[in-house]
């Protein structure tokens, strides 16, 4: 059942919030042990929400438009006195003193947070498999990955463990763990909602947003998720747009390009699903054809070294003296080296050397500087693109899941994976994965729809015709 | 010739605080290596005249009032701490002075 | 200008000082900025840098920063903030935020009381660290110490970095630099600039080149220069250490030194770290920063009337040049040019309003303007001698009152000028053999009779009307008998 219809029984009083939290946590108590989707299921704590929900109801309140949703959030925003690791050592143990504030608006709109949900140490990594804590496996097939770094708030939506989740999105990580695990996943407008609790991988790229069953579901969640937070300077200043009430309104009219770039080595099984999305929506009443971006391939290469310079200093505050691992040393020096090298796994370490040296002296303008300017023509190509386009269409990601390990001995191919989602985070713009089917391996495909800055409402207006025409 | 070398690695390392080990050296060269040929096509392009986006939605003038608000509790604060003593944060000796 | 330490080099010296804002928050924060405080109370988690938080602009501190600007003549420019990256225990997050290539301000100068003018650079914001404590070694210094105890309070005020050009040349003028910095700083409300207490801090660079060159020598930054006393000495060793190495012929390594105050020393900060890298990039947590015309215009008809153009106003309508500068100065460091202004205003003498505000009332509230004016009236006009008038003073700032009364009860009547006259003919009659001398042209012996008249009036008699009465009693010689 979703999101959708759990709040509008609850919030009748046809069903209890009680009720409800406790079929998830049978079914986290089924699968859990074997997929890992979480790093700390909450079952107390979610039980004592739910009771509250139901007291406000029977008090004829209203708890708020999520009443009685269960919810699990990603172990990157911080939750006040719950453990918030990353997935890392580094931050093993660490009980934040604050709410994020995605975390206060979800209670304040009565869900009932279930768990921490696992992901690739600090959002880096495609598969889950970066966890210090070991990896998520796909709800569909346990012997493959569920994407990441959002794996485990996939697998969780998936495996029915929660009706949403809430994942953050620096270069994909919640559009590409959707699409493996066949759920729907938000990349929101950069900007659109809040960052403060959301601990930063690459400040300019990192969003957050919702992961659901369905697209009425996710849309409900980022209305809530939404709107301006004084807390967070990069918010944008306006109140959270309406998404819900148009999602019936069809594609009649709509101009969306294929994205031509970004279609070019994908597996045979994506394509197909992909060609067959394009059909469905020209079917409904769109206009569709190819458009092309031709810097969208220089993505990838603008994406790495940006987000790993952000990294480099994101990451500097794990050092041992203020919160989280500290391994001793005869020095402070001695302290910060060994602590970190101790805390951060072989990816978070490759990720910090690759930033730092993006940034020190003699290569910041080839690296970083020369990133930045190549984020400046790809917006440039995709506004050149939107005057003609009123969305892009584009696979999420060029494979199905692929099997724990198979990538795990080569970063680059690693990186590969997000080539088709990167691109939205570079231009600070929403995109969707819908589930569109699945391959000849049984696995789902997820296609994207992108559209401009705030045209989040259009977006999922298309996503919701996808979605029934998959069906 | 590598884009990266043994050297290289071992500086960026120190900067970024990162203990490596002598074998963990050659595998960073080679793996930096490798996502820097990748970055080469940016690294090459000709941007002459293209200015740099730091930020992809562009705001000015973020501001809040000067109201001073709720601090955290010294107690909540150091039950954070590795260490502390006598209401601080407590580190092993610094060799230096602040740069 | 010459060099204080040898006649053939000449000292090259700009100053960066940074200076706390007086706001009520930090920088980022809505934490309390204040001093003093018992340690880590005033921390929150964007000022200890905790994982997930996020800084927004303080918008006093913006309006602090750009009265600095404004008062340094310097252009108020679209800025934003970077990241300067470094390990430090007392940095919370390892990077610090600071303005880099795009500070708010540009391009200004300072002019001191002698007139010179210093150039400003740039004053540009940015966040303080915490405060690091350093147990077990020899005098809580930091080498030796057996380990370092970090306090987070001070971590995110706000600062204002003021980078001089390096055009002053004596170690006078740099104490003057700093001086009428800080008394910009306090006039304008932006800073309380109190060294010790660490809301001022200054870092000289220093260069020593021939005098008549041109070029630029081989500079060294001192640190740790804790009042206005430890720059002009720190400038003074450090320019007599370069000429020296250079008159030997070595060369003047580009580092960082420290000041000790204790032994009177630079000495090199350089340690086996390599050199610093701080990868600076533009802060992605937080936005441009482009104060609107309208905004720059309520700042800047909102500044007070400056130190400089005070004492202008103060020597103008004292008619005074600038040997009344120093007086003036001291005028306006106190804020008392409001209270000079009405005295010179109801006709007292200006140098005499000047030097009596400066050295007198220096230690407590000022005094009622029309009293002050009176005793300034009272003293021209001889009712009471200079003594008396400070006297006089010191009992109105210690509790108010009415000069007449206080001369009254204090027993000042002037004495009338025959008294005198009588006294000073005594004087000469009871001692014929030193006004001999006296008038034989040792002049020392005024002095002698002056004490006489002195003490036969009790001190009441003006000693430049005695001195004026002996004068004329030694051209025109009174009565040989009496």
């Amino acid at each position: 059942m979703g999101a959708v219809e759990i709040a509008r029984d609850v919030r009748a009083g046809a069903r209890t919030a009680r009720d409800v939290v406790e079929e998830h946590l049978a079914a986290i108590a089924d699968r859990e042990d074997e997929l890992h989707a979480f790093n700390l299921v909450l079952a107390d704590e979610a039980r004592a929400a739910a009771d509250d929900v139901d007291r406000r109801v029977a008090a004829g309140d209203d708890p708020g438009p999520l009443a009685g949703v269960p919810v699990a959030l990603k172990d990157n925003l911080c939750t006040r006195g719950i453990p918030t690791t990353c997935s890392s050592r580094i931050l093993e143990g660490w009980r934040p003193p604050y709410d994020a504030t995605v975390v206060t608006r979800l209670r304040e709109a009565g869900a009932v947070i279930v768990g921490k949900t696992n992901l690739d140490e600090f959002a880096m990594g495609s598969s889950t498999e970066n966890s210090a804590f070991g990896p998520t496996r796909n709800p569909h097939d346990p012997t493959r990955v569920p994407g990441g770094s959002s794996g485990g708030s996939a697998a969780a939506v998936a495996a029915g463990f929660a009706s949403l989740a809430l994942g953050s999105d620096t270069g994909g990580s919640i559009r590409q763990p959707a699409a493996l695990c066949g759920v729907v996943g938000v990349k929101p407008t950069y900007g659109l909602v809040s960052r403060y609790g959301l601990v930063a991988f690459a400040s300019s790229l990192d969003q957050v947003g919702p992961l659901a069953s369905t697209v009425a579901d996710a849309a409900l969640a980022l209305e809530v998720l939404a709107g301006h937070d004084p807390a967070d300077s990069t918010s944008i200043p306006r109140p959270a747009p309406s998404l819900v009430a148009g999602l019936d309104g069809g594609v009649e009219g709509l101009r969306v390009g294929i994205l031509r770039e970004l279609t070019d080595g994908i597996d045979a099984d994506v394509a197909a699903r992909l060609a067959e999305a394009a059909a469905a929506l020209e079917a409904a009443g769109a206009k569709v054809d190819e458009a092309s971006l031709p810097t969208v391939s220089l993505g990838l290469s603008a994406y790495y070294l940006i987000a790993t310079a952000e990294a480099s200093s994101n990451l500097a505050r794990y050092d041992g003296v203020r919160y989280g691992l500290r391994v001793d040393g005869d020095d402070i020096t001695a302290m910060y080296g060994s602590t970190r090298a101790a805390g951060f796994g072989p990816e978070v370490k490759r990720r910090i050397m690759l930033g730092t040296y993006a940034l020190s002296a003699g290569y910041y303008d080839a690296y970083y500087g020369q990133a930045q300017r190549v984020r400046t023509l790809i917006i440039r190509d995709f506004e050149a693109a939107y005057a003609a386009y009123d969305l892009l269409l584009a696979p999420t990601s060029p494979s199905t899941a692929f099997a724990l390990g198979a990538k795990t001995a080569d970063p680059l191919a690693m990186y590969r994976v997000d080539v088709c989602t990167i691109p939205s985070n570079l231009a600070g713009h929403p995109a969707v994965s819908v589930p569109y089917g699945s391959g000849k391996d049984g696995m789902p495909v997820g296609v994207q729809l992108l559209a401009p800055a705030l045209g989040e409402a259009t977006m999922l207006r298309a996503a919701a015709v996808l979605e029934r025409s998959a069906r | 010739m590598a884009l990266i070398s043994r050297e290289d690695v071992a500086h960026v390392a120190r900067l970024a605080r990162l203990d490596v080990g002598e074998d963990e050296l050659d595998r960073f060269a080679e793996q930096l290596g490798a996502v820097l040929e990748q970055a080469a096509d940016v690294a090459a392009l000709d941007t002459a005249g293209v200015p740099p986006t730091a930020h992809p939605f562009p705001l000015v003038n973020v501001l809040r009032e000067d109201v001073p608000g709720a601090s955290l509790d010294r107690d909540e604060v150091l039950a954070m701490a590795p260490a502390a003593e006598d209401g601080r944060f407590r580190v092993p000796r610094i060799l230096g002075e602040a740069p | 200008m010459a060099t204080t330490v040898a006649t053939d080099w000449e000292m090259v010296v700009g100053l960066e000082v940074h200076t706390e804002l007086a706001t009520a928050t930090k920088l980022f924060c809505a934490c309390p900025n204040a001093f003093g405080d018992p340690p880590n109370t005033n921390v929150c988690p964007v000022c200890l840098g905790l994982p997930g938080s996020l800084p927004v602009l303080n918008r006093q501190a913006v309006e602090l920063a750009m009265r600095v600007g404004l008062a340094l003549h310097c252009r108020v420019e679209p800025s934003i903030f970077h990241r300067k990256n470094y390990f430090y225990p007392d940095m919370p997050k390892d990077y610090q935020v600071s303005q880099y290539d795009e500070p708010i301000n540009v391009g200004g100068w300072l002019e001191l009381p002698d007139g010179s003018r210093v150039g400003i650079t740039r004053a540009h914001m940015e966040e303080d660290t915490g405060k690091s404590t350093h147990v077990g070694g020899e005098g809580g210094r930091i080498s030796g110490a057996d380990h370092s105890l970090v306090d987070y309070n001070r971590a995110g005020v706000p600062l204002v970095e003021i980078v001089s050009e390096p055009d002053i040349r004596s170690s006078e003028q740099a104490k003057a630099y700093v001086n009428e910095l800080r008394a910009i700083l306090v006039a304008i409300g932006a800073s309380d600039a109190r060294m010790e207490e660490g809301s001022l801090r200054i870092d000289a660079n220093i260069s020593m080149r021939p005098v008549g060159s041109a070029a630029l020598g081989t500079r060294a930054e001192i640190k740790n220069l804790n009042s206005v006393r430890s720059l002009g000495r720190a400038v003074e060793y450090e320019a007599r250490r370069q000429v020296a190495l250079l008159e030997a012929g070595e060369v003047v390594v580009q580092e960082t030194r420290h000041w000790n105050e204790d032994d009177g020393r630079t000495s090199s900060m350089r340690s086996k770290e390599e050199a610093y890298d701080y990868r600076y990039f533009p802060e992605p947590d937080l936005v441009a920063l482009a104060p609107p015309a309208e905004w720059l215009g309520r700042v800047r008809a909102g500044l007070p009337a400056l130190p400089a153009e005070r004492r202008s106003a103060l020597l103008a309508a004292a008619g005074l040049d600038a040997s009344g500068a120093w007086a003036a100065a001291t005028v306006v460091q106190l804020g008392l040019d409001d209270l000079v202004l009405s005295a010179i205003g109801a006709g007292a003498d200006g140098r005499l309003a000047l030097n009596r505000a400066a050295n007198e009332l220096a230690g407590g509230p000022a005094p009622d303007p029309a009293a002050f004016a009176k005793v300034l009236r009272m003293e021209g006009d001889g009712q009471l001698t200079a003594t008396q008038a400070k006297a006089v003073l010191a009992q109105m700032v210690a509790s108010g009152g009415d000069p007449e009364d206080i001369a009254r009860v204090k027993g000042f009547e002037a004495l009338a000028g025959d008294v005198v006259a009588e006294a000073v003919d005594a004087a000469i009659a009871g001692a014929p053999e030193e006004w001999g001398r006296y008038v034989g042209g040792e002049a020392k012996l005024a002095g002698f009779f002056v004490g006489k008249v002195m003490a036969a009036t009790k001190g009441k008699a003006d000693g430049k009307a005695v001195t004026a009465l002996l004068q004329d009693r030694r051209s025109s010689p009174p009565p040989a008998t009496v």
